[in-house]
């Protein structure tokens, strides 16, 4: 009997886990675009609208009416396109997919199909990778528009149709399947969502709709070559659905897997209440989308000049701005990661530094006070009240020994609240730093006074006493003595 | 049997703009004129079944509005002008049925760019024309509200699919009508009514308003009783429109520049076009209407488009496909008939099979084949290889020296009502016309004489945006014949 043959026998006699399998995912991403108005025709994309208010012919599907491309929706996909690193298509082809749903008013769905805008493109994993690959292919990303809504839930037994998303414009982003865990998707997914927040393309917000995951996964034999048969996971309304989903249908697949059956090609979707995947009926199912070019809009080509000044005019990316703030600000990587969270803290944080030079000083403010304000209560840094030069001037208080820490911390608190300006606040508040001499040393008289034991034995050597009396000063002045002249003060006084 | 077309009652497009213009007539004479001549020639559903709506007051209300417009000096191009409009063209005022259950109370809350064009120079609709459904057929049989009658012999069809217009024109109610053409709706009625018929070239007039049935074939034509009524309406509703991503920017010159002479003019002669078994007195009428050309100046050649004989196969695999995506939105959701049912599906089913004819079915399902998965690249992708080749044929031809190309309209005159029980057989009286659609290039009919006492109608066929050039020579043409057109 040769190795080989005894190890596949060793293998055989245990039951087999789902250690002995792979999970492949690919991840299909439907990306809104931040247009103002709708991919073919003129109707608002506003979210929130009543039903059916931002609605034309064009995107109701009138009979007669045309579709007319929005070219700031090409602007957009291009900026997208380049910064995932693909290969964008000067002549690209707009298709129609064709399926029956009340939601979808023409049948067909304007998108692209054999000739998208972009292809063979790589999105780089940041932060914490896991184990996640350093970075994962992007097989195609191609221009679409949106479907209505259909709403279940709004009268019994009848469906409503709302149609202000048909004709919304999307970006559709699929990866080759080069992720191998539910953890590596999550992280795919947060590097995706923060790329396309820093080129400003979309909201990239779930809740709202505007980021949209579908993933297909399969199982196969670690170590085997050959891709296992892959299911279509929908439903997925949050990144941490995704990862659960996923889990969950690698556990359905290896279970089918290990008793000898084949995994059947199908859409399933994921129930978030019971943590569990069931197959889609029949009208969720894959169609035969009969697609073909879509004759009312002529190919969409591109003058090289319009790439090239869009690569051109491409904002500063996550990575690069995460280096940057590493080797000239010479932030810590873990404080570079979450000042580049979100494009807005960082361009946050970097105004800060523009009126206050000390970029550390602003990064522990920014990362501590300020994320702890918009935490508690809840708001965008869009909408915070302390404007970054107000926050730089705070800054310039502390270092210039007009606040101490304690003071600032109050300062900034009110800050949060009114939006006044930190001096304004100090000085109504008596929080501004007394340096007065004749001040400080009526408080030092009272401090010697009433504490004869530790001035004898700060006499006696014990020098490290002094900060103990520094803090009684700092005590008999409510906090606002300043410390660093108290200490000189009381040098001088006692060592005479 | 009545004197059709060529001789208007109420006169040629022009006089009547330039009567109204000068203060002769009004255009509430010109509305007497045409009810009384729609009247007279049983324009409605008890005789030539040509009109699908036409309500006296609504017009009578454009009239009036027109009449406010004059006396503010603001006269058109068209002013006064009744015009008819087949009834796959939104207008405002009136319904838009396509010939079709599934649209038979459908209202368009917006208008075709070609009709407020029309309207802008001063044209009135005075009817919504009958039609195939849809466009989809070539005797105006097809309609859901019944066939349409040939002005000159009731048994016969006008054509389609825009045999409403045609017949409406070719009585003499207006000088114009608009019509559609995918595969030869305009010119193979105006052919088979004696009037003239106009494709224009794909991209030349805008599309929207116009219901579509195959989006890459689709252009708005125009039906006139003479050639400058028809340069005359396509001047108006010619040129580029941003509601139409597939319109064109280029200029639109003077179509009514006749010319005096053809010298120096060649006209290619396409040998597919005249075939052993082509009617022999059409032939002759073809032969003696390039006589007409030689004697004018111009040089006739024979040439060759030799992938002519795939058109009818390419045409029906491209139109049906482009038809079953573009009729889809017809699910009784939104507008149009609904048929109850249990569940969607069914209601779906209902909706579709009621409301669309045998006509209109055969070619969704036709369509939906075709492009299925696994038989698209043997038949979708297939033509339009074979589309390109036919383009190619004519890009040759115009590019040795050739300026226009001259050919029977249809192989057959006006054929006996229900006489066509086979689609193939009925499909293949398109077989001159459906190479232009293929190619995007502009096209004419115009009456050249009678065979057995039916019109025939020749075919000027342009390169792409070389209207003019077909004009003049169609205007030419029609001097030269005079009344043998019409013998």
């Amino acid at each position: 009997m040769s190795t080989r043959e005894s190890t596949v026998t060793s293998s055989l006699q245990r039951a087999p886990s789902r250690l002995d399998y792979e999970m492949v995912v690919g991840l299909e991403v439907h990306v809104q675009l931040l247009t103002r108005t709708k991919a073919f025709c003129r109707c608002s994309t506003e979210f929130g609208a009543p039903p059916n208010v931002q609605v034309c012919p064009v995107c109701l599907g009138l009979p007669g009416a045309l579709p007319v491309l929005n070219e700031h929706v090409v602007d957009l996909a291009i900026r997208a396109a380049l910064a995932l690193d693909c290969r964008v298509h000067l002549v690209s082809v707009f298709a129609r997919k064709n399926y029956f749903y009340p939601d979808l008013p023409k049948g067909y769905q304007i998108s692209q199909y054999d000739r998208p805008l972009a292809t063979a493109g790589r999105l780089t994993i940041e932060g914490d990778r896991g184990d996640a690959p350093a970075s994962v292919g992007i097989t195609r990303l191609h221009i679409e528009e949106d479907a209505g809504k259909s709403v279940h839930d709004r009268f019994p037994t009848l469906t409503a149709i709302d149609l202000n998303r048909a004709g919304v414009p999307l970006i559709e982003i699929v990866s080759e399947p080069d992720i191998r865990s539910s953890r590596a998707a999550g992280a795919y997914l947060r590097s995706l969502k923060q790329l396309l927040e820093f080129l400003e393309v979309s909201d990239v917000s779930m809740e709202e709709g505007s980021l949209r995951v579908d993933a297909n996964i399969s199982a196969r034999r670690v170590g085997a070559s050959q891709l296992g048969t892959k299911t279509e996971v929908k439903n997925l309304n949050s990144f941490s659905a995704v990862e659960r989903a996923l889990d969950a249908e690698f556990a359905r697949q290896c279970g089918i897997l290990d008793a000898g059956q084949r995994v059947i090609q199908q859409t399933m979707l994921w129930d978030g209440v019971t943590a569990s995947v069931r197959p889609a009926r029949i009208k969720e199912e894959s169609h035969d989308y009969r697609y073909f070019p879509e004759p009312d809009l002529p190919p969409l080509v591109l003058e090289l000049d319009r790439v090239e000044t869009i690569r051109r005019e491409l904002p500063e990316l996550p990575a690069k701005r995460r280096a940057r703030y590493r080797e000239t600000l010479g932030l810590s990587p873990y404080d570079a990661d979450v000042l580049t969270a979100t494009k807005a803290l960082g361009d946050y944080f970097e105004e800060v530094v523009r009126h206050h030079r000390d970029a550390k000083a602003a990064a522990k403010w920014v990362m501590g006070e300020v994320r702890a304000a918009l935490d508690a209560s809840k708001i965008d840094i869009a909408d915070f009240p302390v404007r970054a030069a107000d926050l730089g001037e705070l800054l310039d208080l502390v270092r210039d020994d007009v606040l101490s820490g304690t003071a600032a911390k109050r300062v900034f608190a009110v800050m949060a609240q009114t939006g006044e300006r930190a001096s304004q606040i100090a000085q109504r508040e008596g929080l501004a730093q007394v340096r007065d001499d004749s001040a400080l040393r009526g408080w030092i008289d009272q401090v010697v006074a009433e504490h004869p034991k530790e001035i004898a034995r700060y006499a006696g050597g014990e020098q490290k006493l002094l900060g103990v009396l520094v803090g009684f000063v700092m005590k008999k002045s409510s906090g606002r003595a300043d410390p660093k002249r108290v200490n000189q003060l009381l040098v001088e006084r006692l060592g005479a | 049997m009545t004197h059709a077309g060529r001789a208007q009652p109420t006169g040629g497009a022009a006089a009547i703009a330039e009567a109204i213009a000068r203060g002769a007539r009004s255009p509430q004479q010109i509305v007497d004129d045409t009810f009384a001549r729609a009247h007279e020639a049983r324009a409605g559903a008890d005789g030539l079944n040509a009109f699908l709506w036409s309500d006296e007051r609504v017009v009578r209300d454009q009239a009036a509005a027109l009449e406010k417009r004059l006396a503010s000096g603001d006269a058109g191009p068209l002013s006064g002008v009744p015009v008819v409009v087949k009834d796959n063209i939104a207008t405002l005022d009136s319904p838009t049925t396509c010939g079709s259950r599934i649209l038979e109370n459908y209202r368009s809350p917006f208008e075709a760019t070609a009709i407020s064009r029309l309207r802008d120079a001063g044209a009135v609709v005075v009817a919504k024309t009958n039609l195939d459904e849809f466009a989809m057929g070539s005797s105006t049989e097809y309609s859901a509200f019944g066939r349409t009658k040939h002005p000159l012999d009731a048994r016969l069809v006008p054509g389609g699919s825009s045999g409403g217009s045609a017949a409406a024109v070719a009585a003499g109610i207006t000088p114009i009508g608009l019509g559609s053409e995918t595969g030869g709706s305009v010119r193979q009625p105006a052919a088979f009514c004696g009037i003239v018929g106009v494709k224009p070239t794909y991209g030349r007039v805008s599309r929207y308003g116009l219901v579509a049935f195959a989006s890459s074939l689709d252009q708005i034509g125009v039906l006139g009783a003479t050639v400058d009524d028809a340069a005359l309406a396509l001047q108006t509703i010619a040129g580029p429109d941003p509601q139409d991503a597939t319109t064109r920017d280029v200029p639109v010159p003077d179509y009514r520049q006749a010319l005096t002479s053809l010298d120096g003019v060649v006209i290619g002669r396409p040998r597919e076009y005249y075939p052993e078994q082509l009617d022999r007195e059409i032939a002759e009428r073809c032969d003696r209407a390039l006589e007409h050309c030689r004697a004018l100046g111009a040089t006739v050649r024979d040439v060759s488009l030799p992938s002519t004989d795939l058109a009818i196969p390419v045409y029906y695999i491209i139109a049906p496909a482009e038809a079953s995506s573009n009729l889809a939105r017809f699910d009784g959701v939104r507008y149009g008939l609904r048929v109850a049912d249990d569940g969607l599906r069914a209601m779906y089913e209902a909706t579709r099979s009621r409301g669309f004819g045998p006509e209109v079915s055969r070619r969704i399902l036709l369509g939906t084949y075709v492009l299925s998965a696994g038989y698209y690249d043997a038949y979708y992708a297939k033509a339009m290889q074979v589309r390109s080749l036919i383009s190619r044929d004519f890009t040759a031809v115009f590019s040795s020296g050739i300026d226009v190309l001259f050919t029977p309209t249809t192989p057959t005159p006006a054929f006996a009502a229900g006489s066509k029980t086979d689609p193939y057989d009925m499909y293949l009286s398109d077989v001159f016309t459906v190479t232009a659609n293929l190619a995007g290039i502009p096209a004419l009919s115009l009456p050249i004489g009678r065979v057995r006492g039916l019109p025939v109608g020749g075919q000027i066929l342009a390169p792409h945006f070389a209207e003019q050039r077909m004009f003049g020579v169609a205007q030419a043409l029609e001097r030269a014949l005079g009344s043998e057109a019409d013998r």
